[in-house]
């Protein structure tokens, strides 16, 4: 039994189409995606990798292949909000970790582009957990400025890329400190200054030279600060603290065309209205509800729930434990923020926000929601059929299509756990066994 | 200046100890002339920090119409349970009595489960915030710290412990001293109750257990130190050697022969004697059979490997052995020894029949423990095992009280344990559940639907958030 199910494994690997594939899947629990409650009896139609229409009374075109989803929930795939997915084979070894480039001389102009690997493990493992769409960022370089991140797909395939260059990464706080020379106040005044520079050098190229090696930036970084400047390159900040979290939506009246994205936000609950006034979108890792520094005293996982009710639009990741092998865990932590609503004084999300804060609000964070994010026509055929609620514990896709294309769900650790479902070795070792 | 302290200690203690004596005997002061042989036993507790934690004021509480889990397995539904005097009473159906004076708690639609015991924290000794000073989990000064006893290091004013009662429904836990040391040293077994003190969270009468470590970090810690050991062998023969050492102590014991006191052959002696229990901090499959046939040779037995991501790899060899298996649900990737993690270890370990346990070594998911054993039971049911979930409430609360030598104590309800009871508000495998209150030893120490029933540690008192629902 053990050899035919891995045969089948094997098989289906091979039998994966290369193209898209045109298909209706109706029948289902369908979850646009967007906040909307969802749809009993609904269908999905996806032609050339896009979705084309989703909801009841839906028509299938004739000749497309239909799938019935016999009444299961059929979601959008996950939108991984802030993660390291596809820069990290084992986080301890060196040679394969790519999330921070410690010992550069360049920051903001780093592109985590050319550093994914798409063949890596937790692509897949993350895939089969239902994760489709991933926003990564880089973790850190020897400078203020990060580098630039991207959105990725986690496609069975080479093209990993969705859209490059589609953030900048900065942390405040006491990280920020770190970098910036040790106090919050060089903080501040170093993203002041690179900026600037990089001004400067967007109207006149030949100040770099004369900079020369007292450069606070490199040609590459001021490229990519000036898209910063300029609001083209939405700027994600890493912060914690409330009054940190003040300033920093202060930054806006010296750079007005900022395009700011909060990434943590622990204490936001406590200036909910301030960011909701700058209407700026945050993304929030929910369950961290201890003072793990002095910066997050006021940590609660009702964070989400009480800035959600204030109007800011919030976007739920998983980042403040394994932000490259665990995506998966974005079901499970909004699933939390369901249960945190029967809760005496505590705040969450309905179901239908616990799952847009998991697909939509992160597309829309960063700038791509009429792209990725949701089944709403004209986005991407991302689209998972599950074995049961997705914010259940437990729950795992049965079907998922990305851009189209139907997906491998096995995983590495599928074939381990294959191999060793009878531990005890038989004739030849397990080592023959694949 | 630690190892100065620690070395002048030593040089001014010179004095015998026996492995025999009972746990729990009252300490003496040590004598400069030491008496005769036969007596030392005497000189010297083994229990000089004893526990000071007592029961807390409960009243007589009676949940009925409730599912539960027993915690060996056993489920009632429509049930009755009746805690009283910090014990549990009763346990039964819809007839089951309900004494007259009981407040009684409609359990309709809700869960009553053990407490969730979780074997592996390190609340206390890296507690929040993280700073640099609260650094107090390893003693990476020596590959080898048999004599340091973690409750030295346990801060009881750690947040974490307040979030495990209320969100986790944790009433017992076991410390244990980091991983940098192949021989971290001892644990203790904690009440999860606020104190001021950690004697006020010691569980009494519990037995001590050793923290050991394989693979990586031991290796990595002094490799980077140069010094040994620093490859998988360099660990093995320090262990070894280790125990070579505690075995001549231990005879020299045993014959009743005078020995200067060593704090940590003391602790090594108690191991070989049975009386300190191995928790093992152990990845890979191989090394863990290693590990085994290396207790073998020296006569101590392994109570539990902890982490054990490749478990699943020897989960025949865990039963015959009888050892423990304490692991995560999905834990992987972080280092090269927990590659070839799998969602369905746990499962498969419980399906060979050893005894599985669901762990934590996290702040985090110490708080959600139950949703941890309930990604491995999805998991399980997955490749086609039949786990209930009574079944699998064991993994959370009666087999980690075996590990931990209290399983006649806790860890089940049955009536005569102490009545450490969480009650949940819907099923405890389901991602919407919380617990609603949470019972040590009959005292109701988290009310969810009570604001005042949420324990506030020194540090967060006066601090943004202090009170909060967490």
């Amino acid at each position: 039994m053990m050899r035919a199910l891995m045969l089948s494994a094997a098989a289906l690997a091979f039998a994966l189409p290369a193209a898209a594939q045109d298909v209706a899947i109706v029948n289902a629990t369908l979850v646009i995606g967007d906040g909307s409650a969802p749809i009993e009896g609904g269908s999905v139609i996806v032609r050339g990798g896009k979705v084309v229409a989703a909801g009841d009374g839906v028509v299938v075109p004739a000749g497309m292949e239909r799938i019935d989803a016999e009444g299961h929930y059929v979601t959008p795939g996950i939108v991984a909000a802030f993660s390291r997915v596809g820069l990290t084979e084992v986080d301890a070894v060196g040679g394969t970790n790519d999330r921070s480039a410690p010992r550069t001389r360049f920051s903001a102009g780093l592109d985590i582009a050319p550093a994914l690997n798409p063949m890596g493990s937790p692509i897949a493992v993350n895939r089969a957990a239902g994760v489709t769409r991933a926003i990564v960022a880089p973790g850190g370089s020897s400078n203020l400025f990060a580098g630039q991140g991207a959105v990725v797909d986690l496609a069975d395939d080479m093209d990993m890329v969705t859209r490059p260059r589609a953030l900048q990464f900065v942390a405040f706080g006491e990280a920020g400190s770190a970098k910036a020379g040790g106090s919050r106040a060089a903080t501040f005044l170093l993203f002041r200054e690179q900026l600037l520079a990089a001004r400067s050098y967007a109207r006149n190229p030949a100040v770099l030279a004369e900079w020369g090696n007292d450069a606070m930036i490199q040609r590459a970084d001021a490229d990519a600060l000036v898209r910063v400047i300029d609001g083209a390159t939405p700027l994600f900040v890493r912060v914690d603290r409330a009054a940190d979290i003040v300033n920093v939506l202060k930054l806006k009246q010296d750079f007005p065309a900022l395009k700011l994205v909060l990434v943590g936000a622990t204490e936001g609950w406590m200036v909910a209205r301030e960011i909701a006034a700058a209407k700026v979108p945050v993304l929030v890792s929910p369950l961290t509800d201890l003072p793990g520094s002095f910066e997050r005293l006021g940590a609660t996982q009702s964070n989400a729930g009480r800035m959600k009710a204030a109007g800011i639009d919030v976007a739920v990741g998983v980042f403040d434990d394994d932000d490259a092998h665990k995506m998966g865990y974005a079901t499970q932590y909004a699933g939390n923020l369901v249960g945190l609503t029967k809760m005496p004084g505590a705040s969450g999300l309905s179901w239908d926000q616990a799952f847009a804060s998991i697909s939509s609000a992160p597309a829309r964070a960063v700038g791509m929601d009429g792209q990725i994010g949701s089944l709403r026509p004209g986005r991407a055929g991302d689209v998972v059929i599950w074995d049961k609620d997705p914010l259940e514990l437990g729950s795992r896709p049965t079907a998922i299509w990305i851009d189209g294309k139907r997906q491998s769900l096995t995983t590495r650790q599928d074939r381990l756990r294959d191999r060793y479902a009878d531990p005890v070795e038989g004739a030849l070792p397990n080592a023959y066994d694949w | 200046m630690r190892r100065g302290l620690k070395g002048g200690l030593l040089a001014a203690v010179s004095l015998a100890f026996a492995g025999c004596a009972a746990a729990g005997q009252d300490a003496k002061p040590a004598s400069d002339a030491p008496p005769p042989a036969e007596k030392k036993a005497e000189r010297f507790s083994k229990d000089p920090y004893p526990s000071t934690y007592h029961a807390y004021p409960g009243r007589v509480t009676a949940v009925r119409g409730v599912t539960v889990f027993d915690g060996e397995g056993g489920r009632i539904d429509n049930g009755t349970v009746v805690l009283a005097e910090g014990k549990v009473a009763s346990v039964g159906g819809a007839d089951l009595p309900i004494p007259a004076d009981a407040a009684v708690v409609d359990g309709t639609g809700k869960y009553l489960t053990p407490g969730v015991i979780d074997v592996h924290s390190h609340l206390g000794d890296y507690p929040t915030p993280s700073v640099d000073a609260h650094d107090d989990g390893n003693e990476a000064t020596s590959p080898t710290t048999p004599e340091v006893w973690v409750e030295h290091s346990v801060w009881p004013q750690d947040p974490g412990f307040t979030r495990a009662l209320a969100n986790g429904g944790i009433t017992t836990l076991q410390i244990l001293p980091g991983s940098a040391n192949l021989i971290g040293g001892r644990s203790v077994v904690l009440k999860n109750v606020p104190a001021r003190t950690v004697q006020g969270m010691k569980f009494p009468g519990a037995t001590y257990g050793l923290k050991m470590a394989c693979g990586e970090n031991p290796k990595r810690v002094y490799g980077g130190k140069g010094r040994m050991p620093s490859t998988r062998m360099g660990n093995f023969a320090v262990d070894r050697a280790t125990w070579a050492k505690a075995a001549a102590y231990k005879k020299k014991l045993d014959e009743g022969k005078a020995v200067d006191r060593d704090l940590a052959m003391e602790t090594l002696a108690g191991v070989l004697s049975g009386e300190i229990l191995v928790h093992n901090h152990c990845y890979r499959a191989d090394e863990m059979a290693l590990v085994i046939d290396m207790s073998h040779e020296f006569g101590y037995k392994v109570t539990a490997f902890h982490h054990a991501v490749e478990a699943y790899k020897i989960a025949d060899l865990l039963e015959k052995e009888g050892i423990c298996a304490a692991m995560w649900a999905d834990w992987w990737g972080f280092k090269m020894e927990a590659y070839d993690s799998v969602p369905e270890n746990i499962a498969l370990v419980n399906r060979a029949g050893a005894c599985t346990i669901v762990h934590s070594d996290d702040e985090n998911q110490i708080q959600r423990l139950n949703q941890e054993a309930a990604k491995a039971l999805a998991a399980g049911r997955r490749m086609g095992m039949q786990i209930s979930d009574e079944q699998a409430w064991t993994w959370l609360s009666y087999n980690p009280a075996k590990a931990l030598g209290i399983a006649d104590r806790t860890g089940s309800l049955k009536p005569g344990k102490m009545a450490d009871a969480v009650l949940w508000n819907g099923n405890p495998f389901s991602a919407y559940t919380r617990p609603e209150k949470v019972w040590i030893d009959g005292a109701l120490l988290f009310d969810a639907m009570d604001p005042k029933r949420r324990p506030v540690s020194d540090f967060e008192l006066g601090q943004p958030g202090e009170g909060d629902v967490k």
